[in-house]
């Protein structure tokens, strides 16, 4: 199984990203051999529609589940479409993710954005 | 000639002020840019001409046709189309109607369809033309009622076009003032006011615009936008102090100059003050 985090720097201490859309690397971490990928967020410098961009490469790189902090809803119609399950991660590192979601600590996020466009996030 | 009249703030009074400068000219046109909040016609209540509907074409996908080559998703700079499980998706709020997606597939597996997103009113009140376009609600940017309005009505160069721009300075205040001739900046006396004063500056300077400022609803106080203004050289042509009287004319939707010879006065001096600078 793959999870997918929007994280701050493209490293194993790399913390969540406060946002998705824009956040500047995605890791995806495979749960089976305990291994992860880094992939540069390109939404990051596009006009609009980051949110759907982003949610087009957590598809592409085969993601089962996403963990994070919040979501906007042209992202979560993407992902949704895809059967990626949507988790709110907690503030921290990688590891501290993967372990809350282990313990199953992690909550199924429920709540959607109607997006920052560029205003905060 | 054309004037736009934008402030950055809102509230500044930039309807009054373009209301009140179209009324006091023998004849002229107004047009209401602020199309998701358009409310010139409270004070000019037109008689109505005609209204034609604005319509954006929308991509439509044949999925059986569609084989997922992804040239459209990685064409659409505003990522207004996704591909997912073997189907795509279109966000049509999120395009903004180039069509570029439509010519690009191989498979013609995309069409359009008119997605009508608002109207523009034409009607008459006294004197004045008056153009009003309309967003609907919850659509994203009105800024192709804004461009159907600039390319169908700014033909005539003969009478005075005043231009009542939305608030801001983004794309929908840029594609308002594209056309005109003169910017008139209408700054209030706020900290805020003189914010946005300086956006908007930076924007009709950006956009090689010959610009001059009303200041509004002064007080006899410290004025931020006024400072700005002595610091930087920029021109007033007006400063308008803060009047209750006024106020409840805008309140009741009627038009100063029609109620005071003082304001017409101050308007029709402010028509030549700017067709002055316009002209320098």
């Amino acid at each position: 199984m793959i999870i997918a985090m929007p994280v701050t720097s493209p490293d194993s201490n790399a913390l969540l990203y406060h946002s998705f859309g824009r956040a500047p690397f995605f890791v995806f971490y495979d749960l089976n051999t305990d291994s992860m990928r880094f992939v540069t967020n390109e939404a990051t410098t596009t006009q609009g529609g980051a949110g759907i961009k982003a949610a087009q490469i957590i598809v592409d790189n085969h993601a089962n589940c996403l963990f994070t902090p919040q979501c906007g809803e042209n992202s979560v119609s993407v992902l949704i479409g895809a059967k990626i399950i949507i988790y709110r991660s907690i503030p921290g590192t990688i590891a501290n993710n993967v372990h809350a979601f282990k313990s199953e600590k992690l909550e199924l996020l429920h709540e959607t954005h109607t997006g920052f466009h560029g205003h905060q996030g | 000639m054309t004037i736009a009249v934008l402030s950055g703030k809102g509230g500044t009074g930039k309807t009054v002020i373009a209301v009140n400068l179209a009324s006091v000219s023998t004849h002229a046109v107004y047009i209401d840019c602020d199309v998701e909040e358009p409310n010139g016609h409270l004070f000019f209540r037109p008689i109505p001409k005609s209204s034609v509907e604005v319509a954006l074409k929308i991509p439509v996908v044949d999925n059986l046709r569609c084989t997922g080559c992804r040239k459209c998703v990685d064409f659409c700079r505003f990522n207004a189309l996704a591909f997912i499980q073997n189907r795509l998706l279109v966000f049509s709020d999120l395009c903004h109607a180039c069509g570029g997606c439509v010519v690009l597939c191989p498979e013609k597996a995309l069409s359009e369809r008119e997605m009508p997103i608002g109207n523009i009113s034409y009607g008459i009140s006294e004197n004045v033309e008056v153009i009003t376009g309309n967003l609907q609600p919850g659509k994203v940017s009105g800024v192709p009622i804004i461009r159907q309005m600039v390319e169908n009505f700014y033909t005539n160069k003969e009478i005075p076009i005043y231009i009542d721009c939305p608030p801001g300075s983004s794309c929908s205040v840029m594609e308002s003032i594209k056309p005109a001739d003169y910017c008139l900046i209408i700054a209030e006396s706020s900290v805020f006011g003189c914010h946005d004063l300086k956006m908007v500056h930076e924007l009709v300077v950006e956009l090689h615009k010959p610009f001059g400022i009303v200041l509004n609803k002064c007080f006899n106080e410290e004025n931020p936008s006024e400072q700005y203004c002595l610091e930087n050289g920029l021109p007033i042509l007006a400063k308008i102090p803060f009047d209750r009287e006024l106020n409840k004319w805008n309140a009741n939707g009627l038009i100063a100059v029609k109620q005071s010879p003082d304001y017409h006065q101050l308007f029709q001096d402010l028509v030549t003050k700017i067709q002055a600078e316009a002209t320098k």
